[in-house]
């Protein structure tokens, strides 16, 4: 059974038709993207399911059970962690008191090991969890909103453009995580706009225009994919 | 002048700085959170008062002032002080579930004009209960006084510093070190990340009622302490200069409504005493004027810079 299925989701902003009838699934272990161009829905389709946008009909189903329209503060303790687009990191707390926000669900008597766990994949919060986050790069506040994620044991991650606004070379190491966190276990849900660096890292991925799935395949064949090349890979 | 005079005022001023400062938490804390300005919270303080006006006489009636004159002395304010806070951290929680909680969608201006409501109805409910001849309340640690070296200070003065000092010990540990007080900061920043972190919005939005409300039963208690006229309109006054002191310390900013707070007394005193007391609030808002043209967010209002 897999992890994630989502079924014939709508979504409407007031009258606005934004998600139309989209499906797709996550298997446990996998690397699933969802790409497409600004405004095809892809930021729309995580944040119905992680609860912070309510969807008119479909259902959501997250390890066998129907998570449509639950809180979202109620979905981190059952394993759904979203990193936010715009990464989102609580700009006036310390590093260390983000990371400690992403534990909010756990029992406090993990939360340092967790911690040691988040520093040793990323040395550099480490250097600076006494920081305020707000002071941190681009790509280091990447890497804290990830670690801030992990926190939580997700059983699946979802992120939300992790590339976006980032240098290239950022963007090449914010890409080596994610692959390493996958090798580790983690099943990860990934929007992105830059599509060839997902399609590389995916294990499948699904094409969003205009709020539909319109194509839909590994990330191989979707490299490959004449149509996808052409809108999203630059020829 | 001489310095004698001038260290009274200063005392004086820090005293009623204090009681403004402590009201100006409960609004400073709420907007940070809620991004709300809960007028109500000036009323919230006379109810208060006039909790801990009734629980004094009940509990000090119980008691001999001849053979338990300890008793008869600490008791009355003791269980005034406390079920005056009990009652107003009930009353902010309910306050917020009917009136505000329903809005959370809706324009501020809303929210607004509902507080404002909320305002006008507690202080007709208390004419209706209580009506509105005043109520002499007696000060909750008696008209006492020390002697500081050349200074005479009373008791009520001293008590109100010194809850100034320790509430705001206490909130700067809540904030900084335990969970929920972390909690309520992440909220502070971002609603929808507090969220995804598993924080519980509501929940954390009525906590805050809680405590402010909670301080706003202290506020009230002190407040009619040092002036002792209690009338269903005594907490409307005090209650906008300490919402003045929060916005002149920058409102959301628990430091600043200290600051503000106590600057705010201080400027109140010295302007009754060396300019005129008719004038004395006059000169309070002018002040406020002149630093909001300067400095727009506030003392230690930040401005918060993103990075890309």
């Amino acid at each position: 059974m897999a992890m994630l299925t989502v079924e014939d989701l709508n979504v409407y902003y007031g009258a606005i038709h934004a998600i139309k009838n989209v499906s797709f699934y996550v298997d446990e272990g996998e690397i699933v993207t969802l790409i497409g161009a600004n405004g095809a829905g892809k930021t729309t389709t995580l944040q119905t399911i992680s609860g912070l946008l309510r969807s008119r009909t479909g259902s959501i189903i997250f390890q066998g059970k129907n998570i449509s329209n639950t809180h979202p503060h109620l979905l981190v303790g059952q394993g759904l962690a979203q990193v936010p687009e715009g990464r989102r990191v609580f700009l006036q707390m310390s590093v260390e008191e983000n990371l400690e926000m992403g534990a909010f669900t756990q029992p406090s008597s993990g939360v340092d090991r967790d911690l040691e766990m988040v520093y040793a994949q990323f040395p550099r919060l480490k250097e600076r969890r006494r920081q305020v986050a707000g002071t941190l790069s681009g790509g280091e506040q990447q890497m804290l909103a990830m670690g801030r994620a992990l926190m939580s044991h997700p059983k699946l991650l979802m992120l939300d453009e992790p590339s976006m606004g980032l240098a290239p070379i950022l963007v090449e190491q914010i890409f080596d995580i994610i692959r390493d966190l996958n090798k580790q276990g983690s099943t990860i849900l990934l929007v992105e706009q830059n599509a060839q660096m997902a399609l590389s890292v995916a294990h499948r991925g699904y094409v969003l225009e205009t709020g539909k799935v319109v194509t839909t395949g590994t990330g191989a064949e979707l490299l490959k994919d004449e149509a996808v090349k052409k809108a999203y890979l630059g020829g | 002048m001489d310095f004698l005079t001038l260290m009274d005022y200063l005392i004086r001023g820090l005293s009623l700085g204090s009681i403004y400062a402590i009201i100006a938490l409960g609004y400073t804390m709420v907007y940070g959170i809620a991004k709300m300005l809960n007028f109500a919270h000036g009323d919230v303080i006379m109810v208060g008062a006039y909790i801990c006006f009734f629980t004094m006489n009940r509990v000090g009636a119980m008691f001999d002032p001849e053979t338990q004159a300890l008793a008869a002395a600490v008791a009355p304010a003791l269980a005034g002080v406390l079920l005056s806070m009990v009652v107003c951290t009930v009353l902010g929680v309910v306050i917020e579930g009917l009136a505000y909680k329903p809005l959370r969608q809706a324009p501020s201006l809303a929210v607004l004009i509902t507080a404002i409501g909320v305002s006008y109805f507690l202080q007709n409910a208390a004419q209706l209960l209580w009506t509105s001849s005043p109520k002499y309340f007696s000060p909750i640690v008696g008209s006492g006084q020390v002697q500081a070296g050349p200074l005479t200070i009373s008791h009520v003065i001293l008590v109100t510093i010194v809850a100034c000092v320790v509430i705001m010990l206490a909130l700067t540990f809540f904030t900084n070190k335990t969970k929920m007080g972390k909690a309520m900061r992440a909220v502070s920043e971002d609603k929808g990340a507090a969220q995804l972190m598993g924080i519980n919005v509501n929940r954390t939005i009525s906590m805050t009622f809680a405590i402010g409300s909670a301080l706003a039963a202290i506020a009230g208690v002190l407040l009619c302490s040092a002036y002792p006229t209690l009338t269903p309109t005594t907490g409307s006054m005090p209650g906008i200069k300490a919402f003045t002191a929060a916005v002149f310390g920058g409102i959301g900013s628990i430091p600043g409504a200290l600051l503000g707070g106590l600057l705010l007394g201080i400027i109140e005193i010295f302007a009754s005493a060396y300019i005129s007391t008719q004038l004395s609030t006059a000169v309070v808002f002018g002040v406020l004027i002149v630093i909001l043209l300067v400095k727009p967010a506030g003392l230690l209002g930040k401005t918060v810079r993103e990075k890309v």
